[in-house]
């Protein structure tokens, strides 16, 4: 029997503001342990949370980025559990009132994964263990999370990556995170079953567990879909549980069964008061949205004609968009901005966070001037890619690198009589041409590059000097 | 009568017909010589009662102006944050807690150099209605040790009644400040949620909790009232006070003011409460005003609702106590589990642990709906009640208690009875109303009694001043011989 994979995700993200959901104290990762702490986050007798107004503007710019409906009226509850990185015994969080309902990503295949809602909730602290000893570090405390909690509509390995890198690339375009998988900023927990190819009901389900990296959790998924399969197959049953992936040996172990799950005993959290979203907020943070990456994309292949691939590439990074859209305006060819990007500027910044930052020496203005020389003819390409390298190099301006003469083209009299002197001081080359070597041209067109200092244009310099020895 | 005392001693800094510090001295050597017999502090802070009195002292003698509350000495009840001094809530997994901030109230009164004298006595957690919870035993009655001074906020009501403080801030939940000023023969106003900053308050039900005033008089409780109502913006509930200065019109007339009485707050109470009861509402008639009668049928839901609400957030606030961070831990232990196990149950009293497991009880799933979702609809059936009954009058007259003050060790005896004594203070808080009580009489054995005067939201003003009315008409007030005689 066949089986497919039936897969949710439960993704936190940790919002880019720059203060804490309940205090005012910093968000910044690191720090020494316990030093981005108050009296309110480290929940001493007697403080009380004042919610955090970005905090409500980044959630509901996630929900608007991601197709969701935003509730008019909200509200949080508390969360009940006792874990010492937890100081008040609960987490503030949201229940039955989420900010964002009813949302969906859309895969490149053109599936969409539904979202049941984004909530907004506090972060908890972080246990450290050493020499025997656990530490607690209440730095993350009290940094403000989204909840992204999809329907099981993921079927393939490949669905669930592209679904997270979607997501990824949804909040860092619309800046409500750095969604930095490594450092915790994105996690992912996902509910996984399987079943018989064409059944509608769902399997028993299993949930791993915290998750921070792409690969962990295709290679987690794969394994834990293998093990329900085959514990199907030799006729046992799906255990429902809470799994622990281990990157290590690339297996998943039991952290708690069903009957061990939490009662978090959800009450509205009367420390807080009813969050309203009036209409005209919604739009006024709406208004604020930069333009999607997957509208971006759509945009770059139909109306700007670049091939799907570049475009991608070219969406990937917000800064890159920003940066490309900037370099074109006013140019002839937007492909000639793209090549330059993707060929010569990319071999600058090789990692995830060099793209991210895409700190280069080249400003857009500067790689817009070099365009625009080439599309006024002034320059020939080849030059225009030296020219590029050394703004790489330098940080210049084109016209502080190309003289005068580099930019007054070259006109037909001057490429005619270096056509000329071409083939009079090239017998050899010439003799060859004609004995049917078609090569020897290429040197011949050589000299006359290397004697205009690439202003000539190849092609025509090729048919001119083909005109003279035929 | 009972005059202002605030106001008597303010004049007499001013003219420097007593220091500041001669003021101070006199106060705490009464707490030295009578808090044996009364219980009413569990921390005394004399130190820094004494270098703030040479603060007013230094003032004074400058020639400047000072505020009415500036160099008075006061005491706060022991859920109070007061930064570097011990915060214990009566608990011994508080026992040795100094908080490193200051309750907003606090920060308020210390800029306006009010003196503390010290921490006072509490029912655990505000958990109980005769102070005798608490872990260091309970307040006394200074009309009569062998009488508790009520609960939660006794060691307040103690200490104003027993004059080793001229007023004292305490919290109600439940009743906690109304019942023991009631008690004690004194003033205690509960304002309407919000019109206080909860911020530093130890929470026992957050949406039940305020800080209020327990003076010896009406005017004194309007005066501190006035200062502390003011908006926090560290609390999210916090709306201060709506309106100008409740001593503004704290004197009017109240000709024509319609003072209601509901039939259900009279059922059960016993004949001498009812009686001065009856007594009040003739005086009021004298005054002018107009007696109305009315049902309030959805009182008999009050107690259900407040014990279910109530004890669930406290099972939800409570939670933070597990000797990790700060307070008790217990000795031993063999893992982190097992360290917090026992130290809640080493260090949290009898009652506490019962309304945390009722609390937990009732926000479990598969008996949320059947408790704690049925309590919170039946609160808002009791919201609109009272919102109906202020259609037809303006302030409500009801007793503070069914009863006098208890005996000592009479609650702890019969705990089912004494919840059912909050039957009268409970629905003030389910409704977010403010409510002051007021002493109205003396039963055969000398104990007092206090009537309550329930007003709408942000209503202090027209509590007050029916208050004030009745205090002035009545003059019912009789101080104790304990403490400092002014």
């Amino acid at each position: 029997m066949k089986y497919e994979m039936v897969a949710g995700f439960e993704t936190h993200v940790e919002l880019a503001t720059n203060t804490k959901i309940f205090c005012s104290c910093t968000t910044q990762f690191g720090g020494e342990p316990n030093t981005h702490c108050c009296p309110v986050c480290i929940g001493l007798p007697g403080t009380l949370p004042k919610l955090n107004k970005k905090v409500v503007e980044y959630a509901i710019k996630a929900g608007l980025a991601t197709n969701c409906e935003i509730a008019e009226i909200s509200k949080m509850d508390r969360k009940n559990y006792c874990y010492p990185d937890l100081p008040k015994a609960y987490q503030i969080s949201q229940f039955d009132m989420p900010l964002c309902e009813h949302g969906y990503v859309e895969l490149s295949n053109g599936r969409k994964i539904r979202l049941t809602r984004i909530h907004i909730e506090e972060d908890a602290g972080k246990l450290v263990h050493s020499r025997g000893n656990t530490l607690v570090d209440y730095n993350r405390g009290g940094v403000p999370l989204i909840e992204i909690v999809s329907e099981p509509d993921i079927r393939t390995i490949d669905e669930a990556r592209e679904y997270v890198e979607k997501l990824q690339l949804i909040m860092r375009y619309i800046g409500v995170s750095d969604c930095k998988m490594q450092e915790g900023s994105m996690r992912c927990d996902v509910n996984i079953s399987v079943r018989p190819v064409g059944s509608e009901t769902l399997g028993t389900r299993t949930e791993i567990k915290n998750m921070n990296s792409i690969n962990f959790i295709a290679k987690a998924m794969e394994y834990e879909f293998n093990r329900q399969v085959d514990l199907i197959e030799s006729g046992e049953k799906v255990v429902q549980e809470t799994l622990r992936y281990d990157d290590v040996t690339n297996t998943t172990s039991s952290m708690r069964g069903k009957e061990d799950a939490n009662d978090y005993r959800y009450f509205r959290d009367p420390d807080l008061v009813t969050i309203n979203v009036p209409r005209e907020r919604v739009e006024e943070i709406k208004a604020t949205l930069p333009e999607l990456p997957a509208a971006k994309l759509k945009r770059y292949v139909e109306e700007l004609g670049l091939p799907e691939a570049d475009a991608q590439l070219l969406t990937k990074y917000r800064r890159i968009a920003e940066y490309y859209e900037e370099a074109i305006q006013g140019t002839k060819n937007p492909k000639t901005a793209a090549n330059f990007i993707i060929g010569q500027i990319f071999r600058h910044v090789e990692n995830e966070a060099e793209k991210e930052a895409f700190n280069i020496n080249v400003s857009a203005e500067n790689l817009n001037a070099l365009i625009k020389l080439i599309d006024s003819g002034k320059i020939r390409m080849n030059l225009a890619k030296s020219t590029l390298d050394k703004m790489l190099e330098t940080g210049k301006k084109p016209s502080e690198l190309l003289s005068e003469s580099d930019m007054a083209g070259l006109d037909e009299n001057t490429l005619n009589d270096l056509c000329r002197q071409a083939v009079k001081s090239n017998p050899n080359a010439v003799n060859d041409y004609k004995n049917g070597k078609e090569k020897a041209i290429k040197s011949l067109v050589g000299f006359v590059m290397k004697n205009s200092r690439g202003k000539a244009d190849a092609l025509t310099a090729e048919s001119k000097i083909k005109e003279l020895i035929k | 009568m009972s005059e202002s005392k605030i106001a008597k001693l303010h004049e007499m800094l001013v003219s420097k017909e007593i220091s500041c510090k001669e003021l101070t001295k006199q106060y705490i050597d009464a707490i030295e010589k009578d808090n044996e017999a009364l219980n009413a502090y569990v921390t005394a802070t004399p130190e820094t009662a004494l270098e703030t009195a040479g603060k007013v002292d230094e003032k004074i003698a400058k020639g400047e102006n000072i505020g009415l509350l500036e160099g008075i000495p006061m005491t706060l009840k022991d859920n109070i944050s007061t930064d570097g001094i011990k915060t214990t809530c009566c608990s011994k997994i508080l026992e040795d807690y100094v908080p490193i901030y200051d309750a907003t109230v606090w920060n308020i009164l210390k800029n306006q150099n009010a003196v503390l004298l010290g921490k006072t006595n509490m029912d655990e957690f505000a958990m109980g209605s005769s102070c005798e919870t608490s872990y260091f035993g309970g307040a006394k009655n200074p009309h009569n040790v062998n009488h508790v001074a009520g609960g939660s906020s006794g060691g307040v009501a103690s200490a104003v009644g027993g004059n080793l403080a001229v007023y004292g801030l305490g919290s109600d939940t439940g009743g906690s400040i109304r019942q023991p000023a009631s008690f004690c023969g004194i003033v205690g106003l509960k304002p309407t949620y919000g019109a206080v900053s909860r911020y530093g308050l130890i929470a026992y039900a957050s949406s039940f909790d305020q800080i209020g005033p327990i003076t010896t008089s009406v005017e004194d409780t309007a005066i501190v009232f006035d200062a502390v109502s003011q908006y926090d913006e560290k609390d999210s509930t916090s709306q201060g006070r709506k309106g100008e200065p409740v001593t503004a019109t704290l004197k009017n007339d109240i000709k024509g003011m319609k003072i209601g009485i509901a039939r259900e707050y009279l059922d059960g109470v016993r004949d001498d409460v009812k009686e001065a009861i009856d007594k009040a509402a003739a005086v009021y008639q004298s005054l002018g005003a107009e007696i109305v009668y009315f049902d309030l049928p959805a009182l008999k839901y009050a107690l259900p609702v407040y014990y279910i609400l109530a004890c669930a957030e406290a099972s939800s606030n409570l939670g933070r106590y597990d000797g990790i961070r700060y307070g008790y831990k217990a000795d031993s232990y063999f893992d982190v589990n097992d360290m917090i196990k026992k130290t809640r149950s080493n260090g949290f009293g009898d009652e506490v642990k019962k309304r945390i497991l009722l609390g937990t009880y009732v926000l479990s799933s598969g008996y949320y709906d059947a408790y704690y979702k049925k309590a919170q609809n039946l609160r808002g059936t009791i919201v609109n009640a009272f919102q109906n009954a202020f259609n037809v009058c303006d302030v409500i007259l009801a007793p503070t208690v069914p009863m006098t003050a208890f005996e000592n060790g009479h609650a702890v005896s019969d705990p089912i009875e004494t919840y059912l004594t909050d039957i009268c203070t409970v629905p003030v808080n389910i409704a977010g109303l403010p409510g002051v009580s007021v002493p109205c009489g003396y039963n055969s054995k000398g104990m007092p009694i206090g009537m309550q005067l329930i007003g709408n939201t942000f209503g202090e003003a027209k509590i007050l001043n029916a208050a004030w009315q009745y205090e002035n008409a009545a003059d019912i007030f009789k101080p104790t011989d304990f403490g400092v005689q002014l």
